[in-house]
């Protein structure tokens, strides 16, 4: 969604802009994807404002509910307009948690996505270009795969939840803990493989030609080497974002997520999975919505990718 | 190559130390107790006096000091000693399980084969399956079979196996009653029955893994063939009459394999490390298992022990995809 | 009805025993799941409940407890008691005599040697034996005969069956253990993973942490049992895994601790192959209430200890309210099902101990109002109530567990309409429950408002447990936050009466004082507030007979005994 909107205002001053914009209208995938991004993003953000029901609001008279459109095929089940997707096993309103579990699911899939791409690109270019950073900057990595995950959270959240509590309120501090612990243990990989890319890339001709016109590393990096490690970062992206999203449940698994009143698509996944047969929409819908977000990102990316390159443009 | 080659093993050593003593102290720093899984019931002196006998008193470094000789002088005598029978190691105190008080190593000697046959075959079905998929995916680009692969790789992967296996339970185990999903570890396979009763009780884990396996990798493959087809040397190597397959499976092929290498050399160290949901769900108990359950029970002889020889691998793999890189471009150059 | 068909199957099962195990070793292989996974089998070197019970298929003590918590002979002629002259009339010493002709499975006799040499191995004091607390006050262990110990306490013990009773202190064989005392007992791995026992089955194989196979054991006392020849002992997995292979597949016949939501288990149960069963032990799920002052504002030293009471939860009138503010019924049935039932009691179970305090049952949420109304809290605009600038609001902590969860939820909400602003917290089972005095998570600390666990007490006599609520057990830094009064409870009255406890040796009048001590802790103070009377729910498959589910001592306790119905 975010790449979307930043286009437009990009766009008149430099004509490369609008072929990628031009590029991308013709891309059906990415359309699809990027309108199916506006759109749930403005659903969880002003959703909750529509619908107006307390996600935490516990009716256990209500419970169990099942989504209105049982009542199609079968006219005995508990169903209510109150409740068009049902509720759960303590009569929490099904759609207001999917609307605040999407808000928190997407804001920290989206943020620890950034970070971990972030960090790892900044440091696989930097590694594979600057042949003495290469060594260090790698060991680097092999030690962050190396350690184990639960410790760590165990550590941080000893050591920085009562800070961030204090200073960011418990969801707040929490939320900046989970990203930067998602993003921490899981920019090794996109490092290694833009490190491997940008090492092939380096001895390539363009490059030679670049760097004997005295292009400096920052404009060489830039200029050269990034829209050329586009695509592996574009599905790094997609699989991060996904990644980041299923994550955040496991950790709270592990007890070091959100409060456990506080929604999330992977937590409502979940806590459903014991009851999947008798209630498979618990499951589904957040399984769905995980699902063609993250679809909608992958055709989206492609679509920029395809956009992007100057080769596949012109087709 | 080669010397490059040397001075990577070489300097990987001083790494895994410095690696091994993060560990340790990420493992001193984080909060737990041996005794947090004893009973409430038991008073707190008891507590006490059980923590003493596992050596806790001790200072931080001494503790470190042992674990490294344990590991790095006993236990390789110990399987010296075992292959040819000799008695070097016979009286030293190996690397022992706070959880069983029995050496760690027997356990992962003992974990390994249920881990490699579930894990193993899951990294190699999932890679069999990805390559061509994205291989042919990039080739035939937006068509049906690429649209559909990308779409059932993306919900895999966006399905946590939490979900997929108890999934696949009901509807496999429960519903239809095909496959067991209990794991039975003391099978042993020495008949075609018994291959055929492995091979079901293998397959429920294996599916779930794969699927996770085969997203990622086929993702990466396909990204990578995109980004050489439209290349300036494909046009050469068609305008030069050769065949599409050499075209495909050869050039373009050979270079787009540098990201998808990376991403396979990243995965290789996690067979061994086992795969933790999963194996819990069906109960494998490989040395993912080992590894979650020393965690909860702060077992810190093996989770030290499982977390280094996990380091050692990464080092190892990381070292292969290196020189893989320089084997598949040869402009790369490391001297 | 599930209690009916659970009596209709007992009875079957009574009638048809004598024809059903008619020849050891008749009805073959049987399957045990256990979503724990053991990881050692000598209970001496581990407490964990997987571990105790796993082993009570190999050795066994001198005598058990029951399913009603009554007291069984095992390796012994009789349970010693004051009238049969076992127990000394000064309650100091108690003498226990073997079956004669006892084996074990390697076909060496069982000597009261074996019997002392079990008292010494456990106190031994570079052991570390996690069943130390069960010898506690032994002050010698004499050999009388080849059959006869006589254990010597160093004070009077009116509950002297700590030593070789239950499945958590076994008997265990001399010559395997003699070379494996003190600082050597780790290192003893073949033992302690196959230790020779007197009970129904032999180890012929242990993986730690995944499956123990077994066999039947062919010196057993009695030719007719086991009727099974082998056995298999699963480990691992999750609490829905063995729930499914037993009731749902059958592909195992018996499955232990199934904690599910009760409509999560009644729905497994349609599946037909198996059927669930429950009873009930001392295990109650509580809330106990911070007396001391957790705020960060105060320094390390201070917080949380007795030097800065609470706030708000000092006054009863808030930790009443608190407490009406809960429905224990709703509770029971969103979370435990057949497996829980509502209390107001610390010490729910045996009769002997337990009080008849039920005012609580029934929620009172204008109640609670009033009475906080009444005590001077005042609501405020936002909802939250206060009094002289200290407001009601709660940190809610408790281990990471999906029925915990749902509880918290339901109990925020309850709380939050009496103005009880309510923020929950969870926490990662191994850290919350772990000792480390590094941690500021650990239940101990309780650098909270207000925590919910469980807890029990081993065996039918609650007075350790009730003493664990003495001035001096409060944790505070000086004692590395090590202490078992959690909840920082100070009152001289309740110390004595402890202490009264400990010198009385008549049944009837130690029930008396039990009951006084628990109605202290729960309706006269509100420290700890109890919820749930939790159960243990496990589940075997309707073609295993002789299954009789026991709370008060390991749940395999009667393996033995176990057939296949044909």
């Amino acid at each position: 969604m975010t790449d979307l909107s930043n286009q437009t205002p990009l766009a008149p001053p430099r004509s490369q802009w609008r072929n990628v914009w031009d590029q991308l209208k013709k891309h059906k995938g990415a359309l699809l994807g990027g309108g199916f991004l506006v759109f749930i993003t403005l659903a969880v953000l002003l959703g909750p404002y529509v619908w107006t029901l307390d996600p935490q609001k516990i009716d256990y008279r209500a419970r169990d509910f099942r989504p209105i459109y049982h009542a199609l095929f079968d006219a005995d089940a508990k169903t209510a307009w109150a409740n068009p997707l049902g509720t759960d096993q303590l009569g929490r309103d099904g759609l207001a948690n999917i609307l605040a579990g999407g808000r928190t699911s997407m804001a920290v899939g989206w943020a620890a996505m950034l970070l971990t791409l972030f960090i790892g690109t900044m440091i696989g270019v930097v590694a594979g270009f600057f042949k003495k950073l290469d060594g260090p900057l790698m060991r680097l990595t092999d030690l962050f795969l190396s350690l184990p995950i639960l410790p760590l959270l165990l550590v941080a959240v000893t050591l920085f939840r009562e800070p961030l509590r204090g200073n960011f309120g418990p969801e707040g501090g929490m939320f900046i803990l989970i990203v930067a612990i998602i993003g921490i243990t899981s920019w090794m990989p996109t490092a290694r493989i833009v490190r491997g890319d940008v090492l092939a890339l380096k001895e390539r001709e363009f490059v030679l030609a670049a760097r004997s016109i005295g292009t400096k590393p920052g404009a060489m990096i830039w200029r050269h080497l990034l829209p050329n490690v586009i695509s592996p970062i574009m599905v790094s992206a997609t699989l991060g974002l996904a990644a980041a999203i299923i994550t955040e449940s496991a950790l709270s698994f592990l007890g070091v997520g959100f409060p456990s009143d506080f929604p999330t698509w992977g937590k409502m996944l979940a806590d459903a999975v014991q009851r999947m047969e008798e209630f498979p929409e618990r499951v589904m819908l957040p399984g769905i919505a995980i699902s063609l977000t993250v679809l909608s990102v992958n055709y989206l990316g492609d679509g920029l990718r395809d956009a992007l390159d100057p080769r596949i443009r012109g087709r | 190559m080669l010397t490059f080659t040397i001075r990577r093993l070489i300097l990987s050593v001083p790494t895994l130390l410095f690696i091994s003593l993060v560990i340790f102290l990420l493992l001193e720093l984080a909060p737990g107790d041996p005794m947090a899984q004893v009973p409430l019931t038991v008073p707190p002196e008891v507590k006490e006096k059980m923590r003493e006998a596992l050596g806790l008193g001790q200072p931080m470094h001494i503790r470190f000091w042992k674990w490294l000789v344990q590991f790095f002088w006993i236990e390789p005598q110990v399987m010296i000693d075992h292959y040819f029978g000799t008695t070097y190691a016979v009286g030293d105190l190996r690397v022992i399980s706070w959880q069983t008080r029995s050496p760690v190593m027997d356990t992962v000697v003992q974990r390994i084969p249920q881990t490699l046959w579930v894990v193993g075959t899951a990294y190699i079905v999932g890679i069999l399956i990805a390559l061509p998929i994205g291989i042919y995916s990039a080739y035939r680009q937006y068509s049906v079979f690429d649209q559909c692969g990308t779409f059932v790789t993306m919900i895999g992967f966006s399905i946590p196996p939490f979900f997929t296996g108890p999934l696949l339970i009901v509807v496999f185990s429960v519903q239809l009653g095909w496959f067991p999903f209990i794991y039975d570890t003391t099978h042993v396979v020495d008949d075609w029955d018994s291959f055929v009763y492995q091979l079901r009780q293998m397959i429920l884990p294996v599916m779930v893994l794969a699927l996770q396996t085969t997203a990622q990798i086929s993702r990466y493959m396909r990204a990578s063939m995109l980004d050489n087809m439209n290349q300036d040397y494909v046009r050469t190597a068609r305008a030069k009459g050769l065949s599409e397959a050499v075209v495909v499976m050869v050039h373009v092929l050979r270079n787009s394999m540098i990201p998808v290498v990376t991403v396979i050399a990243l995965g290789m160290p996690a067979i061994f490390g086992g795969a933790i949901i999963t194996e819990q769900v069906f109960s494998v108990n490989g040395i993912g298992s080992q590894l979650i359950t020393a965690l909860f029970a702060n077992d810190l002889p093996t989770v030290q022990t499982l977390t280094f020889i996990f380091a050692m691998l990464i080092v190892f793999f990381n070292l292969i995809a290196d020189i893989l890189y320089g084997l598949l471009d040869p402009r790369i150059r490391y001297d | 009805m599930k209690l009916k068909t659970l009596l209709l199957g007992a009875i079957a099962g009574t009638a048809l025993a004598p024809a059903a195990f008619a020849e050891r070793g008749s009805d073959g292989h049987v399957n045990i799941i256990y979503w724990q996974a053991p990881s050692i089998l000598n209970p001496y070197l581990s407490s964990g409940t997987k571990d105790i019970e796993s082993a009570s298929l190999v050795v066994e003590p001198l005598g058990r407890y029951d399913q009603d918590g009554a007291l069984v002979a095992y390796l012994a002629e009789e349970i010693p008691t004051v009238e049969n002259g076992g127990v000394s009339a000064d309650l100091k010493s108690i003498t226990w005599k073997l079956k004669s002709g006892l084996k074990w499975s390697d076909g060496s006799a069982v000597t009261s040697a074996d019997v002392k040499f079990t008292a010494d191995y456990c106190m031994n004091p570079e052991g570390g034996c996690a069943q130390l607390a069960k010898f506690e006050g032994v002050e010698s262990v004499e050999i009388i005969d080849d059959l006869t110990v006589t254990v010597t306490f160093g004070e009077a013990k009116p509950n002297p069956y700590g030593p070789f009773m239950g499945g958590q202190s076994p008997i265990i064989q001399m010559a395997q253990f003699e070379n494996c005392t003190g600082a050597k007992a780790p290192e003893c791995t073949e033992a302690n993973f196959g230790p020779i026992g007197t009970g129904p089955f032999v180890v012929t194989d242990f993986r730690p942490n995944d499956v123990i196979s077994m066999v039947a054991n062919e010196n057993y006392r009695d030719a007719a049992k086991p009727a099974f020849a082998s056995l298999t002992f699963k480990g691992g997995g999750d609490a829905t895994a063995s729930g499914r292979a037993v009731l749902e597949t059958g592909e195992y016949d018996y499955a232990w601790n199934l904690q599910l939501a009760p409509d999560v288990l009644a729905k497994m149960a349609e599946g037909g192959k198996g059927t669930a069963v429950s009873a009930f032990g001392t295990l109650v799920e509580r809330i106990e209430m911070n007396m001391t002052d957790p705020s960060p504002s105060l320094e390390e030293g201070v917080r949380a200890t007795a030097a800065a009471p609470h706030p708000a939860l000092s006054d009863i009138n808030v930790r009443k309210a608190m407490s009406m503010a809960i429905d224990r019924d709703l509770l029971v049935e969103i979370g435990y099902g057949q497996a829980g039932r509502p209390t107001c009691n610390l010490v729910p179970a045996p009769l002997a101990y337990a009080s008849d305090n039920t005012d609580c049952l029934t929620q009172d949420i204008a109640g609670a109002n009033a009475l906080l109304d009444e005590a001077g809290w005042a609501k405020g605009s936002d909802g939250v109530r206060a009094k002289d600038g200290v407001r009601l609001s709660m940190v809610y902590q408790t281990s990471t567990n999906a029925v915990r969860q749902d509880f918290q939820a339901l109990i925020k909400q309850w709380w939050e309409e009496i103005g009880v602003e309510t923020e929950l917290r969870n926490i990662n089972a191994s850290v919350f429950f772990g000792g480390d005095p590094g941690s500021p998570d650990t239940f101990q600390r309780f650098y909270a408002d207000v925590e919910m666990y469980a807890n029990n007490f081993d065996g039918t006599d609650p007075e350790s447990y009730l003493a664990q609520h003495t001035c001096d057990k409060a944790p505070k830094p000086e004692s590395q936050w090590q202490g078992e009064n959690i909840n920082r409870y100070c009152d001289p009255a309740y110390d004595e009466l402890v202490a009264e406890l400990g010198r009385t040796g008549e049944l009837s009048k130690r029930g008396e004082i039990a009951k006084k001590l628990n109605d202290m802790l729960t309706k006269e103070s509100y420290v700890v507030v109890p919820l749930v009377d939790r159960g243990r729910v496990s589940a075997h498959a309707n073609s295993l007979g002789g299954v009789i589910l026991n709370t008060w001592d390991s749940e395999l306790w009667n393996a033995a005994d176990w057939y296949r119905i044909k």
